[in-house]
């Protein structure tokens, strides 16, 4: 019985060995309720999927993405262990505070990186450039 | 003696009152940051220092706090005048927690399971006390460490997004790796406070702050 079979064999699916990105246009987001954008990440990200914003998302949809993370983490379950997130610019320029919201400059507009926690690891992060590195499982 | 016992009568009065007129309780501080940033040492100080008593356990192992932990009616004295707050201790915030990094700590597997599930629990309810339930918020980080990562930029994000007034206190100034103005060059928005609260070094200056900011 020392025989090692391999089951991901059913040629109908794509192959495994690949990771798929899932790029979402402002615009396709712009359409979503809150917690209908925080589904289409977090599905894409239990499917070990990274998922890139376009556009960001707001405080509020920032908020309750960390708190609907949490509760889909089980530690004994499927191995899920939360998500990693990048976005630039930082936001922590000054712009994004009470003036920034004064002058009209609500929408945070970052690119927004999203990974499961376990694959995708930051390398090098400042205001101009995300390095992450993502493992195959 | 009596004296005092009179002009105590009549601040206490006079806190009503303006309690009354200001929307009735004190306000409510959510001591908020990353995991281990040293939020339940700052609360116990905080506690200790004006009540007598403590929060909470503090340990270097990370998510030793799990549920928001609310110490009630801290009255602090600042110059003749007297700021009540209800101090909050929260669950440090993050978007993952893998339960293998408590097995480091020497912790064995079923206990470690088990306090992922409670931080995961914990942090979920620190998003949504700092959404509904807090006044104003403390925001702690420890100083040796990167301010400038996406946890503290999307929380700071979060708090501005609801005109809490925001302190960030920037702790474990005892530490030589320590950097105050590497925190205040991150969030140069907001006033940035260094202390140490496992020392208790600098804390005339956090008093003050809390009661100009919170009073
Ligand atoms: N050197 C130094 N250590 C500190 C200071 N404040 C806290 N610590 C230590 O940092 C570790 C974490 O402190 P806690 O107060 O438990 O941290 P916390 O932010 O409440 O952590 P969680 O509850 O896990 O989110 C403990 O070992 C503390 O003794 C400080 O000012 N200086
Ligand atoms: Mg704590």
């Amino acid at each position: 019985m020392a025989e090692v079979t391999t089951t991901d064999d059913d040629g109908g699916e794509p192959p495994t060995e690949g990771i798929q990105i899932d790029m979402i246009s402002a615009d396709r987001m712009d359409g979503l309720r809150t917690m209908e954008k925080i589904r289409l990440i977090l599905d894409g990200v239990h499917d070990d999927n990274i998922v890139i914003l376009e556009s960001g998302l707001q405080p509020e949809e920032e908020s309750k993405l960390i708190e609907r993370t949490m509760t889909e983490i089980n530690p004994d379950g499927d191995g899920f262990t939360g998500i990693e997130i990048e976005s630039y610019p930082g936001g922590s320029g000054g712009d994004n505070g009470f003036l920034g919201r004064l002058m009209g400059n609500d929408d945070p507009n970052t690119l927004t990186v999203i990974g499961p926690a376990d694959r995708i690891e930051t390398l090098h992060k400042d205001e101009t450039l995300i390095s992450t590195l993502i493992t195959r499982q | 003696m009596f004296m005092g016992i009179l002009t105590d009568l009549r601040s206490s009065i006079s806190r009503a009152t303006s309690s009354l007129f200001t929307g009735g309780e004190p306000k409510r501080i959510g001591i908020y940051g990353p995991p281990n940033a040293g939020k339940t040492t700052l609360a116990n100080r905080i506690a200790r220092d004006w009540t007598g008593d403590a929060v909470g356990p503090e340990s270097h192992v990370p998510h030793e706090t799990r549920r928001a932990r609310r110490k009630e009616n801290v009255e602090i004295k600042r110059n003749g005048k007297s700021v009540t707050i209800d101090v909050v201790d929260t669950p440090g915030v993050t978007t993952k927690v893998d339960y293998k990094q408590f097995l480091e700590h020497d912790i064995e597997k079923e206990d470690a399971v088990r306090r992922s599930r409670e931080a995961t629990e914990g942090v979920a309810e620190a998003m949504h006390w700092l959404r509904e339930d807090v006044d104003g918020v403390i925001y702690v980080l420890d100083a040796t460490e990167d301010p400038f990562t996406q946890v503290n930029t999307m929380l700071v994000g979060i708090i501005e997004s609801q005109d809490l007034p925001v302190l960030i206190f920037a702790n474990k100034i005892d530490l030589d790796e320590a950097s105050v103005q590497r925190v205040s060059n991150a969030f140069p928005q907001h006033e940035t406070v260094p202390l140490s609260a496992l020392e208790g070094d600098n804390m005339d200056e956090v008093y003050d702050k809390i009661a100009e900011y919170f009073g």
